[in-house]
């Protein structure tokens, strides 16, 4: 939850682009960019973002986006947000 | 050097531990990293057997499951007991004790408790069972308040009259604020918590800086970050500076994220105080959703629930005392070590939790349990 989870917006899924389809690790998830609407950070098909409990908070480099998933495998977080990446938008 | 060879760049970990070492000498520190995720990689990496031991790290209040109180939890647990109510909850949150058992205990017993991976999870709930009450359990800092907030705008433009938040979001600033005011406790400076400054801004931590005159380094959270974090601190120690620097400017901007910062000030106002496990009550240092978004609000829908819960609670223990207490507060205020907590890796590990920080990877005990066997010590 704390730790961020890096995914690529594949495409947007609303006509106000407040939700994009990311590629999370292969999984293909729902995603809300909506508090990256801000001057100048408007999200664009391609971009990587920081991911936290579905909500992207940033944007980011892809070189960061392997560092951080990186990371991840490191502290054998890997699994886990994987799994928490295929758990979005599920109930 | 156990852990170098699984560094990415060794060469780079042993010229920086180097550089700590001729930093530290003749010199001792205390460094609270404030965030569990630092906690974490500290202890996976074995930073603390690289470095001087005169360097101490005190591993601060920065995970939300162990610095919630049993009460809290248990008052979640409480609207989960409600007929008709489905409560979800990070999972996290499913395993932290409650004096009655935790979330996954009661959700084997029979109620139904839902985990989630995102509020938005939560408000898929509610849509798709309109016949019952959705309460989510929401924890975090700044990081996943954000989040939670949208969720609320998002309730109340779909109309839903099924969909509450327990709201349990607190604030990184105060909790900092009450470890430097305690006279027991003697910090020198801070790993600053990165992703939640992707939200409030590396600025944020410029009062600190300021008004107690400790130096805050934001961090990311590979071995090298935090190493090349404690180089820019102790330089600053040993020039007698106290500044904010920003090691995690690759992911952290200085200035806050203007669209999140909005949405908060929207849906949330800070609460006069709120308990914190182990430190106590901290003056403003959470939120509650504001008058208007009434409607969302688990505290004010459930009040009679709640109220009735908290004067059975007060007899219980007025009766009985309370169940054992743990002394997670001393070990989350860097009094004790975990390993020096009676009921660490006995009564208390991470299949059979007994306080919170035993939970979360992300906690002291269980990063300290988890790893230790693999140290030198
Ligand atoms: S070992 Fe368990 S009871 Fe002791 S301080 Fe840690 S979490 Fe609390």
């Amino acid at each position: 939850m704390c730790l961020a989870i890096p995914g690529r917006v594949e495409s947007f899924v609303d006509a106000e682009r407040r939700m994009a389809l990311a590629d999370i690790s292969g999984v293909k998830r729902e995603i809300s960019v909506d508090l990256l609407r801000g001057e100048g950070a408007q999200v664009e098909i391609g971009d990587w973002v920081l991911i936290h409990v579905g909500f992207a908070m940033s944007k980011i480099s892809e070189k960061q986006a392997r560092e951080q998933l990186e990371v991840l495998a490191m502290l054998g977080e890997a699994v886990a947000a994987a799994e928490e990446a295929r758990g979005y938008g599920q109930s | 050097m156990k852990f170098v060879d699984e560094f990415r760049d060794p060469e780079l970990i042993k010229s920086t531990v180097g550089e700590i070492e001729s930093l530290m000498q003749g010199r001792s520190y205390r460094v609270m990293e404030v965030c569990g995720g630092h906690t974490h990689s500290i202890y996976r990496f074995g930073l603390e057997q690289l470095l001087p031991s005169s360097l101490e790290f005190i591993h601060g209040p920065g995970c939300p499951v162990c610095i919630l109180p049993m009460d809290r939890v248990d008052e979640g647990l409480k609207l989960a007991a409600q007929k008709n109510v489905i409560l979800a909850a990070y999972g996290d949150m499913m395993r932290v004790p409650g004096h009655s058992g935790s979330a996954l205990e009661l959700k084997a017993s029979g109620l139904d408790i839902r985990m989630v991976y995102s509020p938005l999870d939560a408000l898929k709930i509610a849509v798709d069972n309109p016949q019952s009450q959705v309460v989510f359990f929401a924890i975090g800092f700044e990081t996943t308040a954000p989040a939670t907030a949208l969720t609320v705008l998002k309730a109340q433009e779909l109309g839903l009259s099924n969909f509450t938040v327990f709201v349990n979001h607190v604030t990184v600033i105060p909790p900092m604020r009450a470890v430097l005011d305690d006279p027991d406790l003697k910090i020198d400076g801070f790993i600053g918590p990165g992703h939640v400054a992707t939200v409030i801004g590396a600025c944020a931590y410029d009062e600190i800086a300021r008004d107690y005159k400790k130096p805050v380094v934001v961090s990311g959270f590979e071995p090298l970050d935090i190493l090349q974090s404690l180089v820019l601190l102790l330089r600053q120690l040993n020039n007698g500076e106290a500044r904010v620097e920003n090691q995690y400017a690759r992911v952290v901007p200085w200035a806050p994220n203007a669209t999140a910062s909005t949405v908060l000030a929207k849906v949330f106002e800070l609460r006069p105080t709120f308990e914190w496990r182990g430190l106590g009550a901290i003056l403003q240092s959470a939120v509650k959703l504001r008058a208007q978004f009434s409607q969302y609000d688990a505290e004010v829908r459930f009040a009679e629930v709640l109220a009735n819960h908290r004067i059975d609670l007060e007899k219980d223990r007025i009766e009985r005392g309370r169940g054992p207490s743990t002394p997670c507060g001393e070990v989350l205020k860097g009094l004790i070590k975990p390993n020096q907590c009676a009921l660490f890796g006995k009564e208390c590990r991470p299949e059979k939790p007994l306080g919170a920080l035993m939970v979360s990877s992300e906690g002291a005990c269980a990063a300290h349990f988890n790893y230790a066997h693999e140290r030198i010590d």
